[in-house]
C-alpha cells in the first residue's frame, strides 16, 4: 500500500504529473472573478469565502479523471486487481494520494489568495480549517466518481455530472464554516458536520468504489 | 406461486399487456376527475385566489419526483441482492418518468411562486432539494446511457442509485441548514389541524390517485419497452454469431 | 499448488466464446493455449486469473496464486526501469529485484526511464515483473510479442528456471519457446455453440 502511494506521489512530481494543474486551476479562477463581479472591496470580502470553496472545488473536480485513468490505460489496473492487495485499500490509497497531491495544496494556497479576494483578517483561519476538514471527503467522493466512469471513453464531462450532486452536503458545510467565520459567528455546528461528512465518505465510501471498479475490470 | 416470477421478463411483459388497458383507464378516469373537479368545482382560496389551483399538479407531480426516486432505490436493491434483470430494467425505465415529473414540480412551483413571492425562483430548501435531485435524475440516466453492456451499466447505476441516495438526503438536511425558506410547509401531513380544508383535500386526492396510477402505466410500459429492446439485441447477437 | 479448472465457460461481449474448458496445472508443469484470433484466449485467461467472472465452471488453486501478464505491461514511462520494478517487488511484498534485471538483461538499461525504452526493452520490463512478484502460478498472455530471437530464448530460459523451482506457466502464444515439457491445448474444438448468455436467454 506504502509502495502505491510512493509511487503515485512519485508520478504525480515528475513531468506530465499534473502536480500543480488543480493549484493552477484554483489561482485562474480567484483571479478571474473580480474580473466578473466588480473590484468593490467589501463585495469581495463578503463573497470571498464560497469563492474560494468553489474554486477549491472545481480544482478538485479537474484533477478527478487522472485518478484512474492513466493506470487503466497502461494496464496497471489490471495487475493491481490481481495483486496481494484488497481493492477497497487501493481506493483508499488513491485518493489519499489525489488528496495530498491536490486538496492539500489548495489548503496552503487559500490564504494567499485570499489576500486578492480582501478576505476579512477572521476568516482565514476559518477558510484553511474548513477546507483541511474538507478536502479529504472532495478527494474520496471524487474517486467514487473515478472509479464509476473508469472504462468510460472521454467520460470527464458525465464524471462532473455524477459527482456535482454530492458534493453540494460538503460544498455547503465547508462554505458555511468559512462564512460564520468571516462574520465572527459561532462555527461549531457546521464544523461538526462538515467533520462528519469527511469521516463518513472516508469510512464507508471506499467500500461502494471498489465494488464499482471491480465491476469496470472485469 | 411466488412474487419472483414476474421478474421473468416474459411473465412480466404477458401480465403486464393484461394489466396495463386498466391501469390506463383508472389513470384517465382518476385524473380529468381529480383536475376538472379541482379546476373548476373548488372555490379561489381568499388569499391566492386562483393561482391555488395549481396545487392539483404541483403536489402530485413534487410527490411522484421522491417516490419515483424510491421506487428506482428498492429496484437497485432486488437488482443487487437477487440479480433480476426486470428489476434492473424497471429502475431504468422509471428514471426519466421521475425526472420529468421533478421538472413539472419545479416548473408549476415557478408558476405559482412568480405570483405569490413575487419571484419565479429563489433558493430555498425545498426547490433546492428539487433541483439537487433533478441533477441526481440527470447523472443516473447518463450513466446507464454511457455504458455498452448491460449487465455492467445495471451494475454501476445500482450502486450510484444507493450512494445517491444516502447523499440525497445528506443534501436534504444540508440545504435546509444552509437557508430557512419561503416555501409553505408540507401540504399533507397525518396532522390533521395542518392540513388544508376538505373542499381542496379530496379533489387533491384524487388527483394524487392519478398521478400514482400514470407513474405505474408509465413504468410498465417503459419496462416493457427496455426488455424488447434487450430481447432484439439478444436476438441480433446470436444471427451476428450463427 | 495445482491450478484446476472445471467446465470452464466465458463470454466476451454478451456472446459465449468458449464452454467446456478444463485442464488442470500442476506444480513444474506449462501449458501452453493455442487456437485462432478471438477464439477466448484472452477472456480465458482473464477469468482464470479472477479479472472477470466465469459464466459456469469453476477455477480452484488460482487465489492469491497467479501472476498476470497482459498484452499491456503497466509500466510507468515517468518511472525507471528500477522504480517500475521496485514498485511491483513492494507490492507484491519483496525487494530484491536483481535476478529478474538480470535475467531479462536489463542491467544497463536500470537507470532509463521506462518511457524511453524500445517496444522490446518494454515487454522484456513487463516479463521481468513475474519474477518479483513470487507467486508460482505465471499466467501469460501472448508475452513474446515484439520480442525478437534473442530475448525469446531469454524468456523462455527464464519460464524454464521457473518450472524447475517448481512454479507453473500458463500462456496464450503462436510462437514455439521450445519448452520441451510444455503441453498444448487447442481452444477450437471448445469453441461455444452459437448461444447468447445464459443471463440473456431470459429474454428470448
Amino acid at each position: 500500500m506504502r509502495a502505491l502511494l510512493t509511487r503515485d506521489l512519485m508520478l504525480a512530481i515528475r513531468a506530465g504529473g499534473g502536480f500543480g494543474l488543480g493549484l493552477a486551476f484554483f489561482l485562474i479562477v480567484t483571479v478571474l472573478v473580480p474580473f466578473g463581479v466588480g473590484p468593490q472591496t467589501e463585495l469581495l470580502s463578503r463573497i470571498a469565502p464560497g469563492i474560494l470553496w468553489i474554486g477549491a472545488l472545481l480544482a478538485c473536480l479537474l484533477s478527478l479523471d487522472r485518478i484512474f485513468a492513466l493506470d487503466w490505460e497502461d494496464g496497471s489496473l489490471d495487475l493491481l486487481a490481481t495483486a496481494p492487495l484488497p481493492m477497497e485499500g487501493i481506493v483508499s490509497v488513491k485518493a489519499l494520494a489525489h488528496w495530498i497531491t491536490t486538496g492539500l495544496p489548495l489548503v496552503f494556497a487559500a490564504p494567499v489568495l485570499g489576500v486578492l479576494l480582501s478576505l476579512p483578517v477572521p476568516a482565514y483561519q476559518w477558510v484553511v480549517i474548513s477546507l483541511a476538514v474538507g478536502t479529504p471527503a472532495l478527494s474520496v467522493i471524487g474517486t467514487f466518481g473515478a472509479a464509476l466512469t473508469v472504462g468510460i471513453k472521454r467520460g470527464g464531462l458525465l464524471m462532473s455530472l455524477l459527482v456535482l450532486p454530492l458534493y453540494v452536503p460538503t460544498l455547503i458545510f465547508g462554505a458555511e464554516v468559512a462564512r460564520r467565520g468571516a462574520e465572527g459567528l459561532g462555527v461549531q455546528t457546521p464544523l461538526l458536520l462538515l467533520a462528519g461528512i469527511s469521516f463518513g465518505v472516508i469510512a464507508l465510501l471506499p467500500f461502494a468504489s471498489a465494488a464499482v471498479l471491480r465491476i469496470n475490470l472485469r | 406461486m411466488s412474487l419472483w416470477e414476474y421478474a421473468n421478463p416474459v411473465k412480466f411483459i404477458r401480465t403486464t399487456d393484461k394489466v396495463l388497458p386498466w391501469v390506463w383507464a383508472l389513470t384517465g378516469i382518476c385524473l380529468v376527475t381529480g383536475l376538472v373537479w379541482g379546476f373548476f368545482f373548488t372555490p379561489n382560496d381568499f388569499r391566492q385566489g386562483s393561482t391555488v389551483k395549481i396545487i392539483y399538479i404541483h403536489v402530485p407531480s413534487a410527490l411522484m419526483a421522491i417516490n419515483a426516486w424510491l421506487m428506482m432505490l428498492v429496484a437497485s436493491l432486488i437488482w443487487i441482492v437477487r440479480r433480476h434483470h426486470v428489476s434492473a430494467l424497471a429502475a431504468r425505465a422509471a428514471a426519466p418518468v421521475g425526472a420529468v415529473m421533478t421538472m413539472i414540480a419545479l416548473a408549476t412551483g415557478a408558476f405559482w411562486g412568480q405570483p405569490m413571492w413575487g419571484t419565479w425562483w429563489a433558493w430555498d430548501p425545498r426547490l433546492t432539494s428539487f433541483l439537487i435531485l433533478f441533477l441526481f435524475y440527470l447523472g443516473y440516466m447518463a450513466l446507464w446511457e454511457a455504458i455498452e453492456n448491460d449487465d455492467t451499466a445495471a451494475d454501476l447505476t445500482s450502486i450510484l442509485c444507493l450512494v445517491g441516495s444516502v447523499f440525497a438526503i445528506l443534501s436534504r438536511y444540508a440545504v435546509n441548514f444552509w437557508n430557512q425558506g419561503l416555501h409553505q410547509g408540507a401540504t399533507l401531513s397525518l396532522d390533521k389541524e395542518e392540513n388544508i380544508s376538505d373542499v381542496f383535500w379530496f379533489p387533491l386526492l384524487v388527483c394524487i390517485a392519478g398521478f400514482v396510477l400514470l407513474f405505474i402505466a408509465l413504468v410498465f410500459l417503459r419496462t416493457q419497452t427496455e426488455i424488447r429492446a434487450r430481447r432484439t439485441r439478444a436476438l441480433l447477437a446470436r444471427e451476428g454469431q450463427a | 499448488m495445482v491450478l484446476c479448472v472445471r467446465d470452464l465457460a466465458v463470454t466476451r461481449g454478451g456472446l459465449a466464446i468458449l464452454e467446456g474448458v478444463s485442464f488442470e496445472l500442476a506444480p513444474g508443469e506449462a501449458l501452453v493455449l493455442r487456437g485462432p484470433n478471438g477464439v477466448g484466449k484472452t477472456t480465458l485467461l482473464r477469468s482464470v486469473a479472477g479479472l472477470q467472472p466465469p459464466e459456469t465452471g469453476t477455477v480452484t488453486g488460482a487465489e492469491d496464486q497467479i501472476a498476470y501478464a497482459a498484452h499491456s505491461d503497466g509500466l510507468k514511462a515517468m518511472l525507471s526501469v528500477t522504480e517500475n520494478l521496485k514498485f511491483w517487488a513492494s507490492v507484491f511484498g519483496l525487494s530484491d529485484i536483481e535476478p529478474a534485471l538480470v535475467a531479462f538483461d536489463l542491467t544497463e538499461l536500470r537507470g532509463r526511464m521506462a518511457g524511453t525504452l524500445s517496444a522490446g526493452q518494454k515487454r522484456r520490463l513487463g516479463l521481468a515483473r513475474l519474477m518479483v512478484t513470487g507467486r508460482p502460478i505465471w499466467i501469460l498472455d501472448e508475452p513474446t510479442v515484439s520480442l525478437d530471437v534473442a530475448s525469446v530464448a531469454l524468456f523462455a530460459e527464464v519460464v524454464r528456471g521457473h518450472l524447475h523451482t517448481g512454479g507453473s506457466a500458463l500462456m496464450a502464444t503462436h510462437i514455439d519457446l521450445g519448452l520441451a515439457e510444455a503441453r498444448v491445448l487447442d481452444l477450437t474444438p471448445f469453441k461455444a455453440a452459437p448461444r447468447t448468455r445464459q443471463m440473456d436467454e431470459a429474454f428470448l
